[in-house]
């Protein structure tokens, strides 16, 4: 991919090319293309002067840092134990309904990815979900249908 | 009924001075000795768990020799039930950017970080306008440390200290073999203060009253305000400015719904108290240690499902680099569920029991050590729930 490596160079500029640099760098691809695909991080490898093995270990360790491909607006609903408690059943069929995807899909058009996450830290709010960074508490039923209807158009 | 009630504290979140950066400036014409004197004399120990008296901690780094040393915020709250530093941070940053500051000066650091959770992400444009501001102050005080966000990408282990330096080094969040410590080795290898957000906090707080007033604060053991959050099984969940070293009964007096069966103290590596037990429990290093974390669970909630959830955070965040951990997660939880569905006698739990405690002897880092906790704590106290 061409344009991956424009953007590997446009990152290594502003973080560095050192092995500290390898994370804003992997986070960086991910905020622009939503994964990293094999090419991708073979490229970063290159450019950093690191081992493949160095990048890919360190790209599939996190779990924000996705290795497949993700639609435009990735999901991540919590499922620690105090939102687990507060309905996040519900909430996670509410979104599988409206988005016609289980966990773990993408919806064809590439727009939704749906995923379950470990605690967002709004214990006390929960439910709780990230759309890419934005986060969301107190989730209802008419609530993830507002939320979900506003980034349909967007 | 004053005797009653816990007493409320409202110093962490208390409003800033008039004057941008005021005891930061005023902190800085003060001799490192002195500092350090007043931080070992207000009795601070570190607020994210652990509870290493920080004066210590900034002293031996002090005094370790090095052309570079590193202060480093950790802002990788991930502990379950754990939303403090959140909170802090969305409404109070300055106070943990001087705190920051001042651990610069006192152990001759130039360079400080803070690791924020990737989970947190949508803060991070707020925190760097208020890092703009600090560098501006900075400067006009001709005072060299300037201070740098890194972010995490979701993984809980990345808030173990070492596993956070390997993280900001660029590598897998696999925590490292102690010793050497962080004073000595920390960051790039170099000597380094790690400490918590709320930490740095309480710095300031020391700084602002003097350690005499801050001492008034909490128990012999356990100085000080802390922040906790409360979720769960509460009508009124939330953060919420305590004095440590507060009865368990007297919490769940305020906390509770009237029907609470258990208060799990310190989130999915902390204690879970049963009720009969409320009474003989104090919260705060003397007692029941927290980072702040209390879950409530009332009578309707299964203990069952709670950890059977705890044990599924724990496999999968796991870093698999030492074997208790990786498979003990693992068999912990395949083995619950097993003896739930009868495939497993009851003595089966005992035999479990038995690898959560080679897993706190033999595991790497604290998240495999701490797994047994929680498991020993719910199995224990409600081991019919595990069975029928």
């Amino acid at each position: 991919m061409a344009e991956c490596s424009e953007l590997i160079k446009e990152l290594a500029n502003k973080y560095g090319r050192e092995r500290s640099s390898l994370l804003p760098i992997l986070q960086g691809v991910v905020e622009r293309q939503n994964f990293l695909s094999d090419t991708c991080m073979t490229d970063i490898a290159k450019e950093l002067d690191l081992s493949a093995a160095q990048v890919f270990g360190t790209a599939t360790f996190y779990s924000f840092l996705d290795t497949e491909p993700r639609g435009k607006f990735v999901i991540r609903v919590c499922k620690t134990i105090t939102c687990d408690m507060h309905g996040k059943k519900t909430i996670i069929q509410t979104l599988e309904d409206m988005l016609k995807i289980k966990v773990g899909e993408t919806t064809p058009n590439k727009k939704f990815t749906l995923l379950e996450t470990n605690c967002l830290g709004w214990c006390h709010e929960g439910p709780a979900m990230l759309i890419n960074e934005i986060p969301f508490s107190g989730l209802t039923t008419e609530k993830i249908h507002d939320i979900i209807s506003d980034y349909i158009t967007k | 009924m004053s005797d009653q009630s816990l007493k409320r504290v409202d110093l962490i979140f208390g409003e800033y001075s008039n004057v941008k950066y005021k005891i930061l400036a005023d902190t800085l014409a003060r001799t490192n000795d002195a500092i350090l004197k007043d931080i070992l004399d207000s009795g601070l120990r570190g607020r994210g768990g652990a509870g290493f008296p920080t004066a210590m901690k900034w002293k031996y780094t002090a005094e370790t020799t090095s052309e570079e040393k590193y202060v480093i915020c950790n802002a990788d709250e991930g502990e379950p039930g754990t939303f403090k530093d959140r909170e802090i941070l969305l409404r109070v940053p300055r106070k943990v950017f001087s705190g920051m500051a001042i651990c610069g000066k006192v152990i001759g650091s130039k360079k400080g970080y803070m690791y924020l959770r990737g989970e947190y992400r949508f803060m991070l444009n707020d925190l760097n306008r208020e890092l703009d501001i600090y560098h501006e102050h900075a400067k006009k005080l001709g005072f060299d440390f300037t201070i740098e966000i890194r972010l995490g990408s979701g993984a809980y282990i990345c808030g173990e200290e070492s596993a956070l330096f390997e993280s900001m080094e660029g590598g897998r969040g696999e925590p490292r073999n102690k010793p050497p410590y962080p004073t000595t080795s920390g960051f790039m290898k170099k000597p380094t203060v790690i400490n918590n957000v709320e930490t740095f906090v309480n710095v300031m707080m020391i700084m602002r009253l003097g350690p005499d007033q801050y001492k008034k604060l909490g128990t012999t053991d356990s100085r000080g305000s802390k922040v906790f959050s409360v979720s769960g099984d509460t009508p009124i969940p939330g953060i919420y400015e305590l004095e440590l070293g507060m009865p368990l009964d007297r919490f769940v007096d305020e906390f509770g719904d009237g029907d609470t069966k258990a208060v799990q103290v310190g989130g999915a590596s902390g204690f879970c108290v049963p009720r009969k037990k409320f009474k003989d429990t104090v919260i705060g290093f003397e007692g029941v240690p927290t980072g702040g974390s209390m879950m409530i669970f009332n009578s309707s909630r299964s203990m069952y499902n709670v950890l059977h959830n705890y044990l599924e955070f724990f496999q999968e965040e796991s870093c698999g680099q030492c074997t208790p951990c990786r498979v003990g997660c693992q068999q912990l939880l395949k083995g619950i569920v097993a003896v739930k569905k009868g495939e497993k006698k009851a003595a089966y739990l005992d035999q479990l029991m038995k690898l959560s405690e080679s897993m706190k002897i033999t595991a790497k880092c604290g998240l495999g050590q701490s797994v047994a906790n929680s498991f020993s704590s719910i199995v224990n106290n409600f081991k019919e729930e595990m069975i029928y």
